[in-house]
């Protein structure tokens, strides 16, 4: 849709989410690397699903303009917000159903053999 | 019932936006699969108030900004636990107090923990949710009780407008 302003500002605001967006992803896919165990590598991949695609899906609206894609795009980022929290929560139920205990830095393990397994 | 109209409203508007036909035959398909859907959903018993919770929307909007900057400063705080681990991370697991009486509560508040980056809740038992954090600034934020206390009032009263 044609707006009275000049296009060239949506692009300089679509890069202006999608760089930060971008690297949020590769700061998480480090960090998924790096950490010390599975429940620890759960974070960073909480990075790229929370700011890290909302960048990018915000920046993505912004080339859309007023159409049914930004509409879509705005779809997509409220069942990624709904649904993530619950995948993640998920895979760390199945951790703790196979047995795989997180390492802890701090003196509180017994938090979790009182209540972590059913 | 009003729960099965507040549904249909809003898988047609989903299918409408998700499709953007107005040929008449096609609306009609629409309208069907909408019908099916919630005819569906009201035999599985799912369309009620926690199922559908058409009570807590408005809350819900005013807790939303709030969410969205706990969400933004965590994820600073794990890109910088990321960047430079060593003695930012710090995991531990601890139990924190959720103060929510339905399950409607304990969902919102669970997610909005695991939603924020830095903290997972791995399991919801009497009242308590046990969590896991990956830096000691996750860990005290979540001990300070904020988010616990605006999930319950986003919850508002038990028994209210069911």
């Amino acid at each position: 849709m044609a707006l009275p302003i000049d296009p060239i500002i949506f692009d300089i605001l679509t890069w202006l989410f999608i760089l930060p967006g971008a690297v949020l992803l590769i700061i998480g896919g480090i960090g998924m690397i790096t950490m010390p165990d599975v429940f620890a590598r759960m974070h960073p991949a909480g990075v790229i699903d929370t700011l890290g695609c909302e960048l990018i899906l915000v920046g993505l609206m912004f080339q859309a303009g007023l159409t049914i894609v930004t509409v879509k795009l705005a779809l997509i980022l409220a069942f990624i917000f709904f649904t993530s929290p619950t995948a993640t929560h998920a895979l760390a139920r199945a951790c703790l159903n196979a047995g795989v205990t997180p390492r802890v830095d701090e003196e509180k393990s017994a938090a979790l053999s009182r209540g972590g397994r059913p | 019932m009003l729960h099965a109209i507040s549904l249909s409203i809003g898988l047609a508007a989903l299918w409408w936006l998700l499709s953007g036909y107005t040929i008449p035959l096609i609306l009609a398909f629409g309208a069907a699969s909408v019908a099916l859907v919630v005819f569906i959903a009201h035999r599985m018993d799912v369309v009620d108030h926690e199922g559908h919770p058409i009570q807590v929307t408005w809350r819900w909007l005013t807790y939303l900004p709030w969410l969205g900057k706990e969400i933004v400063m965590a994820n600073i705080d794990v890109v910088k636990a990321v960047l430079s681990p060593k003695g930012r991370v710090h995991t531990s697991v601890l139990r924190t107090k959720a103060t929510q009486k339905t399950e409607l509560g304990h969902v919102i508040y669970a997610n909005s923990i695991t939603l924020t980056p830095g903290t997972v809740t791995l399991a919801v038992e009497d009242g308590v949710m046990i969590v896991h954090a990956l830096t000691r600034g996750a860990a005290d934020g979540l001990k300070s009780g904020e988010m616990d206390r605006r999930c319950t009032a986003v919850e508002g009263a038990p028994g209210e407008d069911r």
